[in-house]
C-alpha cells in the first residue's frame, strides 16, 4: 500500500503497536529541552530515583527566561526577574546531574531550541523529535515527525525515551505555482493559517507540498513548518530533498561520510509515495500569494497587506478588532506602529535577517519607533555578523541583541508596553503575548523592515522594486 | 501522577469566548517557575486585573467563588496555542476540575488527561444548553462518559480510552511506561545495529 511520509516515520517507530485500549509506545530519537517546560519533568524523575535515560539523545538550551542584554562588567546577567535567573540555573543543575549536553551561556552552539537543533545537525530527516514546545514542528521541515509535549511528556521521554501516542489523521496542503519576488515562507505561512483557521488542523499532521513548498529554501520550510500548529495542527512535514540534503552536509552532528550516501539515499525514500491517501486534501495557489500580515488576536485573523479588515461574525471577532483598535472596511496600514521585532523561531535565522537588512540599508528606523533584531541563535549572530548586517540595524537605528526567544513571549523583560502597535515576525498574535495590552501584527521580516522605516505597515515590494530600478 | 477522576458535580462557569488561548490562561510572563504548584493565582491574570495589579470588579472569575463552579464551559477552540502544561496546572490551582467546549486544542487536551483535568467535548446544541442554565448543577461522570444537566437526559462524550482508564483507575502513566522498557531495549538494540 502506498505511504504517506508521516506513515513511514511513525512506523519506523512504533515499539508497541497501537490497540483500542492503549496508545502505540512511540520511540523518540531527539529529544530537545529548554528551561521553561523541564524543571517540573526532572523534578519528577528523581522523585522515581530515575536517571535520564538516553542522554546521549537529549540536548538542552537556555532561550525563553535568558536576558538578550549582555552580561555587566561583574559577569551578572540583567533577568527580568530572580525567579528567570533559578529557572536558568535549575537547568544548568540538571543537565549537569543528567549528563545532558547544555547549550548554556559559554556555549557557541545556544540558541532558541528550534534554531539550533536543525543548525547543528541534531535534526534529520525521519526522525522523531519532540521538545515541550509547540512549535516543535519547525523540524518537520526535513521530513522529521517533530511535535510539542506537555511537561508531563517530556518526564516520560527523560525516563523511557519514549511516549504514548495514538496515531494522528493526514492532511497534504499543496502550494502550487511560482511564489511573487517578495513573498516569503511566513507568508506562505499565513496564507495557509488564514486558509486552515485557526483550529482547522486540529487533529492533523499536515504535509506541505507542491511547487512553492518545493521553492523555499531550508529556513523558509521551517518557517512555514514552524506555523503549523497556529492551525492547530501538531505537526508540519516536507519531504527531505537535494536541498533538505544539501544543507546538512557539514553541519556539526550529520552523518559521517562512511555512511553518508546511504544515509542520503534512506533519507529520499521517504517522500510520500504516489497514491498515498490523506484523510483531507487542500490547495492553495501559490502565485495568487502577496505579503501577509494579521488584523486581529488570532494567528488566522490575516490577508494580504492593504486589504480591507472584514467585518467580524461574531462576539469573539468584534471582541478581537476592538482590541487592536482596527475598524471593519479599513486597510490597517494608516496606524502608527511602536515597535517592530525581528527574531524568534519562525524568523530568527540568516535569511530571514538578510531579508530585512536588505530593505533597510542605507536607510533609518522612523523616529519614534523602537526597533529590536534578536537572531535566533548564536551561530546566526555569528554569520550574520561576519556579513556585516549588525551595522545595517544599528546604523538604521535599530538596536542588535543577543539570542534568545526575547519578546516572541515576553517572559524575559523584553516587551511591548500596554497599548502599543507591534510589528512582529514571530508566530502568536494573542491578546498581551508581547506583553499586558500589547497588540501584535505578524509579518514576515521584509515587512518588518519596511514598517520600520515608514512607521506604517508596509508593502516590502515597495522598496524592493526600488532595487530592481536603481 | 493525576488525582483519580470518576464523577463531579457543579455549577459552571461560562467564558463563551472562541479561541481562548494558552497565553490568557496563564500569561508567559508567568512561567518563570520551577514548581507546578500555587499557579492559580496567575490563571486568567490579565482577565482579572489592570495593569497596576488590582482587580478589576467586572470580571466574571473575580465575582464567583471558585469552589461553587468547578466546571468551565468556554468558547470553541480552547486552549490553543502552546504546550504549557502550566495551563492545566492553573486551571487545577484555581478550582477548575473540567472543561466543556465543543473544541479544544490537542496538546491542551494530552496535557490536562495527565493531571486529572477532564477536557470534554460536546456539540454546539450541548453546549448551548448547558450555558444557557448554567446556575444549575452539572454532573460531569466519566464512568459512564456522560454530561447531566440537572434531571434532563445525559449526553454521552468520548475521552480517549486509555486515558480513561487511567484516570478512573488512579494508573500512573510513567509506570505503565517503565513497564514497557523490556520492548524498548529490545527496540533500540534492533535500530541501533541496523
Ligand atoms: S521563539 Fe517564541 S515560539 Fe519560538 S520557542 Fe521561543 S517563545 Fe516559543
Amino acid at each position: 500500500m502506498p505511504e504517506t511520509l508521516f506513515e513511514k516515520v511513525w512506523n519506523r517507530h512504533v515499539v508497541q503497536a497501537e490497540t483500542p485500549d492503549a496508545p502505540a509506545v512511540l520511540y523518540i530519537d531527539l529529544h530537545l529541552v529548554h528551561e521553561v517546560t523541564s524543571p517540573q519533568a526532572f523534578s519528577e524523575i528523581e522523585s522515581r530515583g530515575l536517571k535520564v535515560r538516553r542522554p546521549d539523545r537529549t540536548f538542552a538550551t537556555l532561550d525563553h527566561s535568558t536576558p538578550t542584554l549582555p552580561a555587566d562588567a561583574s559577569g551578572e546577567r540583567p533577568y527580568y526577574t530572580p525567579a528567570s535567573k533559578a529557572q536558568v540555573e535549575t537547568l544548568e543543575a540538571n543537565c549537569a546531574r543528567h549528563s545532558v549536553s547544555l547549550a548554556g551561556w559559554d556555549s557557541a552552539d545556544r540558541g532558541v531550541v528550534h534554531v539550533m537543533g536543525p543548525e547543528l545537525g541534531l535534526t534529520q530527516p525521519g526522525m522523531t523529535v519532540v521538545c515541550g514546545d509547540s512549535h516543535t514542528a519547525t523540524h518537520g521541515a526535513f521530513g522529521a515527525l517533530a511535535f510539542g509535549i506537555g511537561t508531563s511528556e517530556v518526564g516520560h521521554v527523560l525516563a523511557t525515551q519514549c511516549l504514548l501516542q495514538r496515531k494522528a489523521k493526514t492532511m497534504r496542503v499543496t502550494v502550487d505555482g511560482q511564489l511573487q519576488p517578495g513573498v516569503s515562507g511566513k507568508d506562505v505561512a499565513l496564507a495557509v493559517i488564514a486558509r486552515l483557521g485557526f483550529g482547522g488542523g486540529t487533529g492533523f499532521v499536515v504535509e506541505y507540498a507542491g511547487e512553492a513548498i518545493r521553492s523555499l529554501d531550508m529556513e523558509g520550510r521551517m518557517t512555514v513548518c514552524n506555523m503549523s500548529i497556529e492551525a492547530g495542527a501538531r505537526a508540519g512535514m516536507v519531504a527531505p530533498d537535494q536541498t533538505t540534503v544539501d544543507w546538512l552536509k557539514g553541519k556539526k552532528h550529520a552523518p559521517d561520510a562512511a555512511v553518508w550516501d546511504q544515509t542520503v539515499a534512506d533519507w529520499l525514500s521517504l517522500a510520500s509515495d504516489p497514491g498515498a491517501r490523506f484523510d483531507a486534501e487542500i490547495e492553495i495557489d501559490g502565485a495568487g500569494i502577496r505579503p501577509m500580515a494579521t488584523w486581529g488576536t488570532t494567528p488566522d485573523a490575516g490577508s494580504a497587506i492593504g486589504e480591507p479588515v472584514p467585518a467580524p461574525h461574531d462576539a469573539s471577532g468584534e471582541k478581537a478588532l476592538a482590541y487592536m483598535g482596527f475598524t471593519p472596511g479599513e486597510a490597517t496600514t494608516d496606524h502608527t506602529v511602536d515597535v517592530v521585532f525581528i527574531g524568534s523561531c519562525t524568523n530568527g535565522r540568516l535569511p530571514d535577517l538578510r531579508a530585512a537588512a536588505e530593505v533597510l540599508r542605507g536607510r533609518k528606523v522612523k523616529p519614534g519607533l523602537r526597533m529590536l533584531v534578536v537572531p535566533g541563535s548564536e551561530a546566526v549572530r555569528r554569520d550574520a555578523e561576519a556579513e556585516g548586517l549588525h551595522t545595517v540595524f544599528t546604523d538604521a537605528g535599530a538596536e542588535w541583541r543577543i539570542p534568545g526567544c526575547s519578546m516572541c513571549l515576553a517572559m524575559n523583560g523584553d516587551m511591548v508596553a500596554p497599548g502599543q502597535l507591534a510589528v512582529s515576525t514571530s508566530n502568536r498574535n494573542f491578546e498581551g503575548r508581547q506583553g499586558p495590552g500589547s497588540r501584535t501584527i505578524l509579518a514576515s521580516p521584509a515587512t518588518a523592515a519596511a514598517t520600520a522605516i515608514m512607521g506604517v505597515l508596509t508593502d516590502p515590494r515597495v522598496f524592493l522594486m526600488e532595487a530592481v530600478n536603481a | 501522577m493525576p488525582d483519580p477522576f470518576k464523577s463531579l458535580t457543579s455549577k459552571a462557569v461560562v467564558l463563551s469566548q472562541s479561541n481562548i488561548d494558552t497565553d490568557q490562561i496563564i500569561p508567559g510572563r508567568f512561567l518563570s517557575t520551577t514548581s507546578r504548584e500555587g499557579l492559580g493565582s496567575w490563571a486568567f491574570y490579565d482577565w482579572r486585573y489592570e495593569s497596576d495589579g488590582s482587580p478589576k470588579p467586572e470580571a466574571i472569575l473575580n465575582r464567583i467563588d471558585p469552589r461553587e463552579r468547578r466546571i468551565l464551559l468556554a468558547g470553541k477552540n480552547f486552549a490553543c496555542g502552546s504546550s504549557r502544561e502550566h495551563a492545566p496546572w492553573a486551571l487545577m490551582d484555581y478550582g477548575f476540575r473540567a472543561v466543556v467546549s465543543t473544541e479544544i486544542a490537542d496538546i491542551f487536551t494530552s496535557n490536562a488527561l495527565k493531571n486529572g483535568f477532564l477536557p470534554i467535548v460536546v456539540d454546539q446544541a450541548t453546549w448551548d444548553d448547558l450555558a444557557a442554565h448554567a446556575d444549575q448543577p452539572i454532573t460531569v461522570d466519566l464512568e459512564t462518559s456522560t454530561i447531566q444537566r440537572g434531571n434532563a437526559e445525559p449526553v454521552a462524550f468520548s475521552v480517549e480510552s486509555f486515558a480513561r482508564q487511567c484516570l478512573l483507575d488512579g494508573v500512573d502513566t510513567l509506570g505503565w511506561l517503565q513497564a514497557r522498557l523490556p520492548d524498548i531495549e529490545a527496540f533500540e538494540r534492533r535500530k541501533e545495529t541496523a
